[in-house]
């Protein structure tokens, strides 16, 4: 087995709420093309964990690398981490694409526009070359045919597909998946699965909080299973799906499938 | 127009009232703005200005505002003209004082319409746009803004209402508005009715396009209703 690059790595994160730790020192590491699933109750940290990654949440402790490159913290006055480095946290940011579990499009701008927003104001690129990538990425999530509409006129489903596309059309080295399909309907969370196994068969590092035990077996190449701030199992879908070690993996799987 | 010829009198007043609202409400909308960013700002002194901005302005009546800027304005200046040898008596334009007191008055009123507007925003919104690596800036002006503005509107509407008529009070310091032509026809007519009556018609005439304005703008702000009329 040749050796893959590390697309991302977490060390050691903490968080704090004033007295309450919701992370209590996650380490984690992704390899190019790897796709990481991470599951546990609600509460045990999970979409917080995702959060400290990008800053959206400002860890307490820890260390982040992107591709190698290590984000600079300092301490702010609150005692939490944050950007020592504006400029790099928004280059490393614009490497990260991040989907919400409401999908957070800007209503206020056409399908089209929401795409091409990020490509032309953060990565420079011509409106003409960002259209055209963005008719391509619309192409494969299948809703071309929206890319005049505006987010209120989509389903969840749809809106969801459009996030995909928009965190695409970044480029991203990593795509962070924060509950994706958690706020659908269920007849629409298929549609949304589908782009996302898509995106994992070809190779795209991802890290995915997800419910959906079934989708996470099947796609993940590695599954972390928090509680209560910190890793209680990791490994195979086949280690910790059929043959968990810990008792309270066993309930969770138990009471999910 | 006839009205014993004073017609063209009221009309030119009433020129002068829309051009003083719609000076009053440009600058009023920046002094709002800034109010709004000062009082959602992380720095505490910004915070502690724009409170103390809302605070007085909404604390005293907009005519004593209008007097208060007309002399205190030139007794200030001519304090600054004399340091510099001139002595001569200096008054400033009724219509300039105008529109910084009336300004003055809707950005304070106006600040907490767009404050209230900013918060009522996703904090997702923010979110989803940073994670893109925008800056707080641009995220703000291309994202949030433009939102807030559709939100703002309808309050805004009403401030521009209020600000329409409360024009009339800079007649007080001699500006040739609609209410104070209506009162120098008055004056040599002894008609009082005719001509106030026909002012507060132009004034609610005034209004009533104002609102349509509004209507039209809250439409065009929604662009899912702007792609359904389309």
């Amino acid at each position: 087995m040749t050796a893959k690059n590390t697309a991302l790595e977490l060390i050691d994160i903490h968080k704090s709420y004033g007295n309450l730790e919701v992370l209590k020192g996650v380490s984690l590491s992704a390899s190019d093309g790897e796709v990481i699933s991470i599951l546990g109750s609600s509460g045990s940290g999970k979409s917080t964990l995702l959060r400290c990654i990008n800053l959206l949440e400002q860890p307490s402790q820890g260390q982040i690398r992107i591709a190698g490159e290590a984000l600079e913290l300092v301490s702010g006055k609150n005692g939490d981490l944050k950007a020592a480095n504006m400029r790099q946290l928004e280059r490393l940011r614009s490497r990260i694409g991040f989907v919400f579990q409401n999908f957070n499009l800007w209503p206020h701008k056409s399908i089209m526009e929401n795409i091409i927003e990020a490509p032309t104001q953060v990565l420079g690129q011509s409106r003409d070359q960002a259209i055209s990538r963005a008719e391509e990425l619309l192409d494969r999530v299948g809703l071309l045919s929206k890319r005049d509409a505006y987010p209120a006129n989509l389903s969840g489903g749809q809106q969801q597909r459009i996030a995909i596309a928009r965190a695409l059309a970044m480029d991203p080295q990593v795509l962070l998946f924060d509950e994706p399909t958690s706020a659908l309907d269920p007849e629409l969370v298929n549609e949304v699965l589908a782009v996302m196994r898509s995106l994992a068969e070809e190779g795209r590092t991802m890290l995915i909080v997800t419910h959906e035990m079934r989708f996470a077996r099947e796609v993940s190449s590695q599954v972390v299973f928090l509680h209560q701030g910190q890793i209680e199992e990791s490994g195979t879908p086949e280690e910790v799906f059929d043959r968990p070690r810990s008792q309270r993996v066993r309930d969770f799987m138990a009471s999910h499938t | 127009m006839e009205l014993l010829g004073f017609g063209d009198l009221l009309l030119s007043g009433a020129w002068i009232t829309v051009k003083l609202a719609l000076t009053s409400l440009v600058f009023g909308l920046i002094f709002g703005l800034l109010g709004a960013a000062g009082k959602l700002s992380r720095f505490w002194p910004a915070r502690a200005l724009a409170t103390f901005y809302t605070t007085l302005i909404r604390g005293i009546p907009e005519l004593l505002l209008v007097l208060i800027i007309y002399f205190g304005g030139s007794a200030i200046l001519m304090a600054i003209a004399e340091q510099f040898g001139y002595t001569d008596y200096i008054e400033i334009s009724a219509f300039a004082a105008g529109v910084a007191a009336l300004s003055i008055a809707f950005g304070a009123y106006s600040t907490e319409v767009f404050r209230g507007a900013i918060q009522a925003i996703p904090k997702g919104q923010w979110e989803s746009a940073q994670a893109l690596g925008m800056t707080p800036l641009k995220t703000f002006f291309r994202i949030i803004l433009p939102q807030v503005w559709r939100l703002a509107l309808p309050g805004l509407g009403n401030l521009f209402q209020v600000l329409l008529k409360d024009t009339a009070l800079v007649s007080v310091v001699g500006l040739n508005d609609l209410m104070r032509q209506a009162d120098v026809a008055t004056a040599s007519t002894k008609q009082p009715f005719t001509f106030y009556m026909t002012a507060a018609l132009i004034y609610l005439a005034l209004t009533v396009l104002a609102t349509a304005m509004t209507t039209w703008m809250e439409r065009r702000a929604d662009p899912a209703a702007r792609r359904a009329d389309a």
